[in-house]
């Protein structure tokens, strides 16, 4: 059996580290001249696709993105991690804020076919939406096992053993070939790109498409009325001694008598 | 007697409008007993106006059901015992839920955020057609929601025009029904062809006598600045005098303190307990994203700069593992 061809889907975020503002008409946060990076999720993902092609399960690694034309660089990041090439499925702004990940699991089962892709592997969660759902929709539109929040990943023959973090702990099952998986935070350390691999990374092919090459319909089912600040805490008291701390508890009734 | 309800009627359009919806709550329970959360999801539903009935599925699962039709506000259980479900694999249970759906025509299917929810939810909307609605804070209408995005840091209102509404609830947003006021009628769930895809095969869950740290009243959590694994000691010990749950950022999982199962934070669990104590976490945004709903914040760390001053409402400027101790030896002397 030649070696599994695997999708990574990367989605460009604005950076983990920002502290974000909501626009004052509130219909958003503000993008514009804001750091953007990888989803920190999508970063684990491309790695174990990658792991997986230097443990030669994997022949091929093909990375995917829908967004701006900014998304091209997110691309070329996973291309210098090591994915062999990457289709990048552009949206314009409009497109870009109001896409719900309904559609972008419509486009990658769509690339997924087109592919012959193995298995996906995407985050559990990109951390702008906070949404949690894109890997489980694409699992649904294929008909394929999903294997959600994978902490280890193991072949054995047409089967995939997967270890996932559950509430109480881990779980272990098993998934038929093809299937999708998403990638939680302790799957592994994802690499640095090195320089050479950053120039050779822009060698390598990227297709350019729409949405409509995939036949899927972007417009929104979901309308955002506001997006405002969370409520704001009021500013505390810095104590002096564990007495007063614990004193202060007691009065509030939050220790038990 | 009877314009007078025609009149309400017609006043009431909305109402009349409401009455149509009906509300499908997925249970989740181990077979023995309901996850606390799906009395939180209960209320949830219960608030869209509709009549709520609830799914459970599983293997040898009776019991559950009986827990269920007690619950206040439930109208219905159906119930789906069958080896298939064992491991509660969403390949499973989609094709059950999706039965369930066309013969009943529920306007909104809800399930708890947790592990088992946000698998399984998304798998069904999108057999349905719809995009789910994830992890919401609030209802303002049967088809407007509230839930947080950005780690926390920004508040959505969204309005859904799909034709079936699927959600999951942060439990901490919505209060617990009553377990013991309710007489639902139970019924079998029509029968469903689970896919044979996936398969269960062994759970290793971490064992505690104390409180599930999502539905706990106090949780106290350590972070980088505890050191080490054993040093969590001195957490539990506080942990069992006060009945609270020991939570951890994750700093503290990735450097193999505790398990990934403590982690609270934007990819961990979301907690909003009466009393949040902070011990040596700094306050990263991701953090903050699972306990700033907390009723009374405690930090204790030796940075007087830590980010988690800012949403303190006590702080303590000192060496953990000297008031830790201290506190330990005062709340035993009351």
């Amino acid at each position: 059996m030649s070696g599994l061809r695997v999708i990574v889907g990367c989605k460009r975020v604005i950076d983990y580290a920002v502290k974000i503002r909501v626009k004052p008409d509130k219909t958003g946060v503000v993008t514009e001249g804001v750091k953007h990076s990888m989803n920190p999720f999508d970063e684990i993902a491309v790695e174990e696709a990658i792991r997986m092609k230097e443990k030669k399960i994997a022949s091929e690694v093909i990375a995917v993105s829908c967004g701006p034309t900014q998304c091209q660089e997110t691309l070329r990041t996973a291309m210098a991690m090591g994915a062999d090439k990457a289709i990048h499925v552009e949206l314009d702004a409009k497109q870009t804020e109001t896409i719900q990940p309904l559609h972008v699991a419509k486009i990658l089962a769509k690339i997924s076919q087109e592919e012959k892709a193995d298995v996906v592997i995407v985050g559990k969660q990109a951390i702008d939406g906070d949404y949690n759902q894109t890997g489980q929709m694409t699992a649904a539109l294929l008909d394929w096992p999903q294997a959600t929040f994978a902490s280890e990943i193991t072949k054995n023959n047409g089967d995939l053993t997967v270890t996932r973090e559950v509430d109480g702990g881990l779980e272990t099952i098993k998934v038929k070939l093809p299937a999708v998986i998403t990638a939680d935070l302790r799957l592994n350390e994802p690499r640095y790109a090195t320089l050479p691999n950053i120039m050779k990374a822009k060698k390598k092919p990227l297709a350019k498409k729409k949405a409509s090459d995939y036949g899927v319909d972007v417009t929104p089912s979901h309308q955002i009325l506001s997006v405002e600040d969370p409520p704001v805490r009021e500013a505390g008291q810095k104590l002096e001694t564990t007495e007063d701390l614990v004193g202060k508890l007691r009065e509030a009734g939050l220790l038990p008598s | 007697m009877f314009s007078r309800a025609c009149l309400q009627g017609a006043r009431r359009g909305v109402h009349v409008y409401k009455r149509f919806n009906s509300t499908l709550v997925v249970v989740e329970h181990n077979n023995e007993k309901v996850t606390p959360i799906t009395l939180n999801t209960i209320t949830a539903a219960s608030k869209l106006g509709g009549e709520v009935s609830c799914l459970v599925a599983g293997s040898q699962c009776a019991k559950v059901a009986e827990e269920v039709s007690k619950v206040a506000g439930v109208k219905k259980v159906l119930l789906a015992d069958n080896d298939a479900f064992k491991g509660f694999l969403p390949e499973a249970l989609t094709p059950l839920v999706l039965a369930t759906q066309s013969q009943f025509n529920f306007t909104h299917i809800l399930a708890g955020s947790t592990a088992l929810g946000k698998s399984l939810a998304p798998r069904v909307a999108a057999k349905l057609d719809v995009s789910p609605i994830s992890d919401i804070i609030g209802i303002q209408a049967a088809d407007t929601f509230v839930r947080s995005i950005y780690a926390g840091n920004a508040i959505q209102t969204l309005k859904s025009n799909d034709s079936v509404k699927v959600i999951t609830v942060r439990g901490t947003a919505f209060d617990a029904a009553d377990p013991s006021s309710g007489s639902a009628a139970q019924e079998q769930a029509p029968a469903a062809t689970p896919s044979a895809t996936s398969e269960f095969v062994s759970q290793e869950l971490s064992k505690s006598d104390r409180p599930d740290l999502t539905s706990a009243k106090s949780v106290i959590s350590g972070g980088r600045g505890m050191k080490n694994g054993e040093n969590f000691k001195m957490l539990y010990d506080l942990a069992d005098k006060m009945g609270a749950a020991v939570g951890a950022s994750r700093a503290a999982v990735d450097a193999g303190f505790v398990p990934n199962d403590m982690q609270v934070g934007q990819t961990g669990k979301i907690v909003a307990p009466d009393l949040y104590i902070a011990v040596g976490i700094s306050g990263a945004i991701q953090h903050l994203a699972g306990m700033k709903d907390s009723k009374i914040i405690v930090a204790i760390n030796k940075d007087p700069e830590a980010p988690i001053f800012q949403v303190a409402d006590y702080g303590l400027v000192a060496d953990l593992f000297k008031v830790i101790p201290e506190m330990s030896e005062l709340v035993d002397k009351k």
